[in-house]
């Protein structure tokens, strides 16, 4: 098993950052650390060879989503009592059911690894034009998928947020 | 580096399992939307890393796809967080949740 260097160090810093978002009590700082997970993220895609999929965690889930829910935790508003109520819900107690469920999860995950494919030899950078050719040629009829859910999506997100503040909803 | 898919898809499982953590632990419906996030993440880690394995441009068009489905859905989800918040409730709780309405 080959530990490379630039790839364990993301990879630290990706389970770090997201353990810290799910342990804090205050939204926003839960956001900046989940930023921080997706830009190492990147970070490992890039290592791994695909730096489109790179640029597009960046532009699109670091830049998109997340200022998305950023807009959201403004209009919210959340203030202490929220913090309060969140800090007295992180108690060991309410953490052990799930810590065990999701560590047997892990454990056979983990497990399952061992039949993982062998080493393919160096790693063989996939540019866009590889994933553009594939994504056009026998994927088309996928990209029409995901143009029906982006418009169901649009469609639903403009129809719940409407009238959000008045009560002549119909 | 060589293309080993066993390091990059222990990472995934480690993430994902995380993101399985927060939708279990938290209760605030803005965390639990989190870490879906996060769990789709570790899916398209898989799916990256099983491309990088077989030198194909695959894993990355079901990143794209993944990609697609985290926008919809982060769109629609916090869509319904506000109109929750709007309709006077004061808490982000998920079990409040059940009073959706129109």
């Amino acid at each position: 098993m080959i530990l490379n260097a630039p790839f364990l160090l993301f990879a630290l810093v990706a389970v770090w950052a997201t353990f810290m978002v799910v342990t804090r009590a205050v939204a926003i700082h839960a956001l900046l650390y989940l930023v921080v997970a997706l830009l190492a993220l990147a970070c490992i895609f890039d290592v791994l060879g695909a730096p489109f999929a790179a640029i597009l965690e960046v532009i699109v889930y670091a830049g998109a989503i997340m200022v998305l829910f950023v807009f959201v935790v403004m209009m919210l508003n959340l203030g202490r009592p929220d913090r309060l109520r969140e800090n007295t819900w992180i108690t060991p107690r309410t953490w052990v059911g799930p810590g065990i469920l999701a560590a047997l999860l892990l454990a056979a995950l983990a497990d399952a690894l061992a039949m993982a494919p062998p080493d393919g030899g160096p790693v063989v950078v996939i540019d866009t034009r590889q994933v553009g050719l594939a994504l056009y040629g026998p994927y088309v009829l996928m990209v029409e998928l995901a143009s029906f859910l982006l418009l169901a999506g649009l469609v639903s997100a403009f129809r719940i947020g409407r009238h959000i503040r008045g009560e002549d909803a119909p | 580096m060589t293309a080993a898919p066993a390091q990059a898809l222990l990472l995934a499982s480690m993430l994902f399992a995380l993101g399985l953590l927060g939708v279990l632990v938290r209760r605030n419906l803005l965390f639990m939307l989190m870490s879906i996030e996060i769990m789709l993440n570790a899916a398209a880690l898989a799916f990256v890393a099983a491309g990088m394995r077989w030198h194909a441009a695959d894993g990355q068009v079901m990143f794209l796809m993944i990609l697609a489905l985290a926008a919809a859905e982060a769109a629609v989800g916090l869509a319904i967080l506000l109109r929750l918040h709007a309709a006077g409730r004061p808490t982000l709780d998920a079990d409040t949740g059940n009073r959706l309405k129109g």
